[in-house]
């Protein structure tokens, strides 16, 4: 029998692709809106470290007075610091993607991935289009626990909010990239399930690293300059302390433009690599098991 | 394989000495043994399917039987591309599955019993909406398919209740709607009534019925329970140790393997008299009732003599149930496959 295209189907454009994913967008969205008031006490309930976190840079900066005078540390003040440090939970709020990698992992081990293979739909983009669902819902959702703990803490922020439309437009562009990144790079450590079945502690290294490299405990620049330097040319960066510091202003002019190109080369090779990974996996999975 | 032609357009599925072989390691036991494993593994070869070859063409029904781990479902797996042969060659469509392309999986559907499409915490029309766009069905085409189906399945109010709040027979109707939407022209079963009640179970034979009937779909499908495969389908392929042993009409599946024919009498004087076991194998016996197993060639010759010496009330010579036949042919060594 000579192949046929669907008699009973119309061919499908780039329109009728976008709208697949627009339709998995738009699912995606109503399920996410079932677990409403788990959501509310969980973002409350993320901000408790937030206390603590002041009170110890507050006692660090103060032996830091007391030792050598200095009201800095690296070039970040006390107010800068606490800035940078509420800037990174909006940056996670981009670039963490809980579930993502051990998700992949996990329908690679029960089988659940059949479904992408027998059904005329590319799970990279299928997840793609999930997690801007998912992302959209959590940041809408959490733009009122933000509000109400950037209101407490509007006295760090006196003259640390950027008047410079160009500084907006770059955070804009740096979250986006957080998002990109985050989302390629965790979907790359999900496919490593089709190699090993077990991923967890894998996950939990990976994890464990990146809280430190992407700058999210401290700024980068408190390490000593070479260490800075080499963590700030890994991709992590861009995953916490990049659109922190450009909020700040302290990436500026030619710098903060080539950052951005450094940023979406690392999403492309990303996005690439996940692509990659996924066909050679997919033709050990349907040599192996399947 | 024969050329196709303009009138003949050949068959819509065929398998041509299809064989799967996995490497499953072994594993032993023991703290040392452990540790060596994670240096030196051992392997065992298992031969899933071993070579086998058949053809279906458009519009058949047709049941794949087989005990379980005989090799069923890496067919379907095959036939359907989630697994690549290791040897062989199967077509689906005119296509090669494992390449998975587009305009293939837009034209077939492959539904598990035992696994779920469906968005769990959101009501099936949901997901029949996402199916929709998934293959690109037109509005008009989509609203008269689902309503087609719901209606055959009787499900009209359930479609906007979560998944997860669905009864597992309602679920089932609603991956088979799902599975039907977008009209493939090949549709593979794998278990469709697993763990389903009678009511159920009939309801997704009835509906498959009619759907074959209306829209001339092929169908391959497996199962467990003999009452589907009566219901549905004319023919059946047996596959038992990964090859082919029967692929012919169910009714000559039972003059082959089930060699024997079902003999029940009811006596008229309310006991059944001694030494029955002279005509034939005793299967049951209880008050006046009596089962015997005959060679289909002795039977005349036995009813004649029961109804020479005894007064009977009723009697009546039956074909086996196909539950009996399938366990004779389980228990056969694996014989060279046979194509009456």
């Amino acid at each position: 029998m000579i192949p046929v295209e669907c008699p009973s189907l119309p061919p499908q454009g780039i329109l009728g692709r976008l709208r697949k994913y627009a339709r998995v967008f738009r699912v995606s969205l109503i399920e996410r809106m079932t677990y409403r008031a788990d959501f509310l006490v969980s973002t409350f309930l993320r901000f408790l470290p937030m206390l603590t976190t002041i009170l110890l840079w507050q006692a660090v900066f103060a032996g830091a007075k007391e030792y050598s005078g200095a009201t800095d540390l690296s070039g970040f003040t006390f107010n800068e610091m606490i800035v940078y440090l509420l800037m990174v939970n909006i940056s996670r709020l981009f670039s963490s993607m809980p579930g993502l990698a051990g998700g992949i992992a996990r329908d690679i081990r029960d089988g659940s991935l059949k479904k992408y293979l027998l059904q005329p739909i590319d799970m990279v983009d299928y997840l793609l289009a999930y997690r801007v669902a998912h992302k959209s819902a959590y940041i809408i959702a959490s733009f009122v626990p933000y509000a109400v703990l950037f209101f407490l803490c509007r006295g760090f922020f006196a003259g640390h909010v950027p008047t410079d439309p160009i500084t907006w437009l770059a955070y804009a562009a740096s979250l986006v990239l957080a998002f990109l990144i985050g989302f390629f790079f965790e979907a790359c450590v999900g496919m490593v399930g089709f190699w090993f079945l077990e991923v967890t502690s894998i996950l939990y290294i990976v994890m464990t690293l990146n809280f430190f490299v992407s700058g999210h405990m401290f700024p980068l620049d408190l390490l000593p300059p070479f260490w800075a330097n080499f963590l700030r040319a890994l991709p992590f960066q861009y995953l916490a302390y990049f659109p922190a510091v450009v909020f700040l202003e302290k990436v500026q002019g030619a710098e903060l433009g080539w950052s951005l190109v450094q940023g979406a080369a690392w999403a492309l090779v990303f996005a690439l690599l996940s692509r990659w990974l996924y066909r050679i996996g997919l033709k050990r999975y349907s040599a192996f098991g399947g | 394989m024969a050329e196709p032609t303009q009138d003949d357009p050949g068959p819509i599925i065929s398998a041509e000495a299809l064989a799967k072989t996995y490497r499953v390691v072994q594993k032993k036991e023991g703290i040392g043994n452990a540790v060596r494993g994670l240096f030196r593994r051992s392997y065992r070869e298992v031969h899933a399917v071993d070579g086998v070859t058949f053809r279906i063409e458009p519009g058949e029904m047709v049941a794949f039987l087989g005990p379980n781990g005989a090799g069923k479902t890496t067919t379907l797996k095959m036939l359907s591309g989630l697994v690549y042969p290791t040897s062989g060659q199967a077509r689906v469509l005119g296509y090669v599955p494992s390449d998975r392309t587009d305009a293939f999986r837009r034209q077939f559907a492959l539904v598990m019993g035992q696994k779920n499409q469906l968005w769990w915490d959101l009501p099936a029309g949901d997901s029949f909406q996402l199916h929709k766009e998934i293959y690109g069905i037109p509005d008009e085409g989509f609203r008269r398919t689902l309503g087609e189906l719901t209606e055959l399945l009787n499900v009209e109010k359930l479609t906007r209740q979560a998944v997860r709040e669905l009864s597992l027979g309602e679920r089932m109707k609603m991956e088979l709607i799902a599975a039907l939407l977008h009209q493939p022209r090949v549709l593979l079963l794998d278990e469709p009534t697993i763990g389903l009640d009678v009511v159920a179970q009939v309801a997704i034979q009835k509906c498959l019925r009619d759907y074959h009937e209306r829209r001339k779909v092929t169908i391959l499908l497996t199962s467990h329970y003999m009452r589907d495969v009566e219901a549905l389908c004319e023919r059946v392929l047996v596959i038992n140790h990964g090859k082919l042993v029967y692929d012919g009409s169910l009714d000559h599946l039972a003059d082959r393997f089930g060699n024997v024919k079902l003999v029940k009498i009811e006596f008229a004087d309310g006991r059944v008299p001694e030494g029955m076991d002279r005509f034939g194998e005793v299967a049951r016996q209880a008050g006046a009732e009596v089962h015997l197993k005959v060679d289909p060639a002795r039977v005349g010759e036995m009813l004649g003599a029961i109804l020479d010496q005894y007064t009977v009330a009723d009697i009546s010579v039956e074909d086996p149930p196909l539950e009996q036949v399938m366990a004779r042919v389980f228990q056969e060594e694996a014989p060279a496959a046979t194509s009456p």
